[in-house]
């Protein structure tokens, strides 16, 4: 976890992340408001389109991973039992992988 | 984990109440933390109620009138009284500071004065910084160059070249910024903390330093560096007016370009 390298590569991620979530979270909430409210029937459609779907596992993706690497740095802030600190940082990264692939893979479901 | 409430034996207590005899009528009352490695007591405030017209106009003023004058054991340290040695630095009205640049009139109300916070104390306001100034050698700051400079002379420098140490050099190492910095807080021990990295800045900016590659690379840590999350406390406290936060970006940005 304290690898040399992964000062500036893991600050470098986060960052590009948070900035890639900008457009894909103001594309989202647009998308809720003008489309995904108007039933059931509606938002099927709207998933089954080939671009929001891709919409959706690019926002799904990013956002677990930005999710990810921030709860890390918390967790190494201020965890400072060693044990328990790398134990919960593999439980976030199994945690955020496992949520990252089901939300996918629930996009696709619906998509294919 | 972070410790979030004091231990036991840090709770402080209510102190001495030092009331003024005279008939002054332009009077501050002055709390000051007090604990004494000597005794086995809990750290305490004393109030010392002070006449305004015979003190000098800064903090420091007050605290030397009530050494000579009220209470001959109150610990502190200072030296140049104007801002250039950087010993007096203490949290004064909530805001970590130089006692000697901080005036009495900014303060409204009594004036609470306290060690620099998080670090252990010695005694009374004078904190241990032994861990700060290791961390401060493991950043080699001063010149370092495989050439010699032409004989006789000193090494040459553009204006150019010499602006870009400004904002840098003027830092007094009184550690203010790091003590204010709630990263350097809960990880002292790894994260440099701002005082040390505007250091390690300076000599990184520096165009007469020629280990600018090395010292990069020792910095590139996800604590030594990747502690600072850009709280900015420290340019916020930081009693020379200078921007650690900005020379911890620096820092950062060079990080980037060498991947």
């Amino acid at each position: 976890m304290q690898s040399k390298s992964h000062g500036v590569v893991h600050w470098k991620l986060q960052r590009i992340s948070a900035v890639a979530m900008i457009p894909l979270i103001i594309w989202f909430v647009s998308s809720l408001v003008f489309s995904l409210i108007n039933g059931y029937d509606q938002s099927i459609n709207w998933l089954q389109s080939p671009l929001n779907a891709t919409g959706m596992v690019l926002l799904f993706g990013t956002l677990y991973f930005h999710a990810a690497s921030g709860l890390q740095v918390v967790i190494e802030d201020y965890v400072h039992n060693e044990g328990l600190k790398i134990m919960s940082l593999i439980l976030i990264k199994l945690l955020s992988v496992l949520l990252g692939v089901l939300s996918i893979l629930c996009v696709l479901k619906i998509y294919l | 984990m972070a410790e979030f409430a004091l231990p036991k034996h840090s709770k402080i207590v209510k102190g001495i109440d030092y009331p003024i005899n005279s008939q002054a009528k332009n009077t501050k009352k002055i709390n000051v933390y007090r604990w004494s490695p000597d005794d086995d007591e809990n750290p305490r405030i004393d109030s010392y109620t002070i006449d305004l017209d015979h003190c000098g106009p800064m903090v420091l003023d007050a605290l030397i009138k009530i050494k000579q004058e009220i209470d001959s054991s109150l610990t502190f340290r200072r030296s140049c009284r104007e801002g250039i040695c950087g010993s007096c630095s203490m949290n004064i009205d909530g805001t970590n500071t130089l006692a000697c640049l901080k005036s009495i009139d900014e303060v409204k109300g009594d004036i609470n004065i306290y060690p620099l916070p998080h670090m252990e104390v010695i005694k009374d306001l004078v904190p241990d910084l032994s861990k700060a100034y290791e961390q401060l050698t493991s950043v080699k700051p001063w010149l370092q160059s495989k050439s010699d400079p032409e004989k006789g002379k000193s090494r040459k420098q553009s204006p150019k070249e010499r602006e870009k140490i400004d904002g840098l050099w003027e830092c007094v190492l009184c550690f203010s910024c790091s003590t204010s910095c709630p990263s350097y807080w809960w990880n002292g021990d790894k994260y440099l903390g701002p005082a040390v990295l505007l250091q390690a800045y300076r000599w990184i900016a520096d165009s007469r330093d020629e280990n600018t590659e090395q010292r990069l690379e020792e910095l590139e840590d996800s604590f030594k560096l990747y502690r600072c999350h850009t709280i900015m406390n420290c340019t916020k406290t930081c009693p020379k007016g200078l921007n650690p936060a900005k020379a911890i970006g620096e820092i950062k940005k060079l990080q980037l370009e060498r991947r």
